[in-house]
């Protein structure tokens, strides 16, 4: 039998399999499905990523191959070309060139991160014309495969991914035309607003969605309307552009099949597993990290938490593993969630990292335990697009967790 | 006296930043809310500057590209004279991350450099 199968290549698998090698467990698998290692950051060759681990700015290759050199420089074992077809506690199958492999294991990583949000889940009327893609899979064909993806283009959806490519399309050479966010704010970093969009003119269209796309082989035009409170389409509104391209950069969603199917309690909130301070999830010895878990803003955050879940396992497997009592962690008044959603009562120390669910200035975010508050921190800004974390330290957890946005 | 305005990108917080110059001498930094803000502003009008990254096409690989990056930062108003040679150039493995593909790119001083390792 494994010590531990990691399942997933990119940079929380790295980050979960090196932390593990690092805490004694010498007998690791890290199950991939792609041609390489490194994941998504093969992709995403802008520069931004490395800031808080490495505190220089690198480029997605980059900062993975800071990580395979890692993993390699241990000898952690690895399979690519592979699909996990199905996990259960202690067990993990898998597709791969050689056949299908059922693997045993002490500990389970699930690391297989997250997937673009697609058209069929926005309900755009039209007809289904090439030229639709989501933001990432553009980045993909442009990036890694070399193809142009269109001439004229709007996007919806202001997350960082539609920021990224509006400029790397227009470094391209294509024309930009619009990026419509439907809400009143952009979910996408500062940084890429002014870089990206008004670096080249690419006017951002707040409080706007698609109402039409025209074309039936390949996409003529798309309409875009302003949206009231509601976010309902305000008739008279709509500005038509010419286009031969529509990117949806409308959301990311972890991708939780295999944890689903393996019977992994998932919150409705996150799209990801329920997980106590270990970053272990209901299933004995199945741990998750990064965007599988939540969706991350940042890399360095993938890989932090990646390490504890990789440190976690390794506890697991070596048996030191403590499972005792445990409190709730709730989010209310502001607060949209949290990780971890359950603390065990002799935990001590934990990082929670949370999202709020609008923006909110000069506010307080209030830790109480039980009805005590035991830290108040003061919020400058906080916005829906930058997970926020709050570090407790020497608590005693005997009473449930609440965090809230406050006033005072 | 001129003024230009900017939105600071060191935090979400983005303030509205107005710049007062006279050719190149700043009169005042106003809007900001850090020291961060100021030393954005004056970088941003006096010379701001970009890392462009790209991809390269390749000859001789079964990757059909390879990432690159302008190392150090070329000047703004560069970006897209740096493109056009990007998109001039064809590589052939072995490349490693840290190789410089075209030195003095576009007459800029900075290098264009492999971002990515290029096998066969």
């Amino acid at each position: 039998m494994r010590e531990l199968v990691v399942i997933g290549g990119g940079a929380a698998g790295l980050a979960a399999a090196v932390s593990a090698y690092d805490s004694g467990i010498r007998d690791i698998l890290i199950v991939e499905r792609g041609t390489e290692l490194g994941g998504i950051l093969n992709q995403c060759i802008h520069n931004g990523f490395g800031l808080h681990t490495f505190k220089e700015e690198l480029t997605g290759p980059e900062y993975a191959s800071r990580f395979i050199k890692e993993a390699e420089e241990r000898g952690i074992e690895h399979v690519l070309g592979a699909m996990v077809i199905d996990i259960k506690p202690h067990c993990v199958t898998y597709v791969c060139p050689s056949g299908v492999v059922m693997e045993e294991t002490k500990a389970i990583i699930l690391t297989m991160g997250c997937r673009e949000r697609p058209r069929g889940a926005l309900n755009i009327p039209g007809y289904r014309p090439a030229g639709i893609f989501s933001a990432g899979t553009a980045q993909r064909l442009v990036n890694i495969e070399g193809y142009d993806v269109g001439k004229r283009i709007v996007i919806l959806g202001s997350g960082d991914i539609g920021l990224i490519m509006a400029r790397r399309l227009t470094l391209e050479g294509a024309k930009v035309l619009a990026v419509a966010e439907i809400m009143p704010y952009s979910g996408g970093l500062k940084r890429n607003i002014v870089q990206c969009l008004n670096d080249y003119s690419i006017p951002l269209y707040l409080s706007h969605t698609v109402v039409d796309i025209k074309g039936k082989e390949r996409v003529e035009g798309v309409t875009i309307a302003a949206v009231d409170e509601n976010r309902k389409p305000i008739k008279g509104s709509e500005i038509e552009f010419e286009c031969d391209t529509l990117l949806l950069s409308v959301g990311l969603l972890p991708e939780n099949e295999l944890s689903s199917k393996a019977g992994v309690a998932l919150s409705p909130v996150t799209n990801g597993p329920v997980v106590n301070d270990k970053l272990e999830t209901s299933l004995d010895g199945i741990f998750a990290a990064g965007n599988v878990l939540h969706v991350h803003d940042l890399v360095d955050y993938v890989s932090e938490e990646a390490a504890i879940a990789g440190r976690n396992a390794a506890e697991y497997i070596k048996g030191s593993f403590v499972e005792g009592e445990r409190v709730a962690v709730k989010a209310i008044n502001g607060v949209r969630y949290t990780i971890p959603q359950y603390i065990s009562k002799e935990a001590g120390s934990v990082t929670i990292r949370f999202r709020v669910s609008g923006v909110f200035e000069n506010k307080y975010i209030v830790v109480r335990k039980g009805d005590d508050v035991i830290k108040r921190i003061k919020k400058r800004i906080l916005t829906p697009g930058e997970m926020e974390k709050v570090e407790l330290s020497s608590v005693d957890f005997n009473d449930d967790i609440t965090l809230e946005v406050s006033n005072g | 006296m001129a003024k230009s305005e900017f939105i600071c990108i060191n935090c979400p917080l983005g303030c509205m930043l107005t710049v007062e110059y006279d050719g190149n001498e700043i009169i005042s930094v106003k809007g900001n809310t850090c020291p961060r803000g100021d030393k954005y502003a004056r970088q941003e009008l006096l010379a701001p500057k970009r890392t462009v990254t790209s991809t390269v096409r390749t000859e001789g690989s079964v990757h059909r590209r390879v990432s690159v990056k302008t190392v150090p930062e070329i000047p703004k108003k560069d970006i897209f004279r740096v493109m056009e040679e990007v998109k001039r150039t064809v590589v052939s493995p072995p490349l490693k991350i840290g190789d410089v593909i075209i030195h003095d790119i576009a007459d800029t001083g900075s290098d264009l450099v492999a971002t990515s390792d290029l096998g066969e």
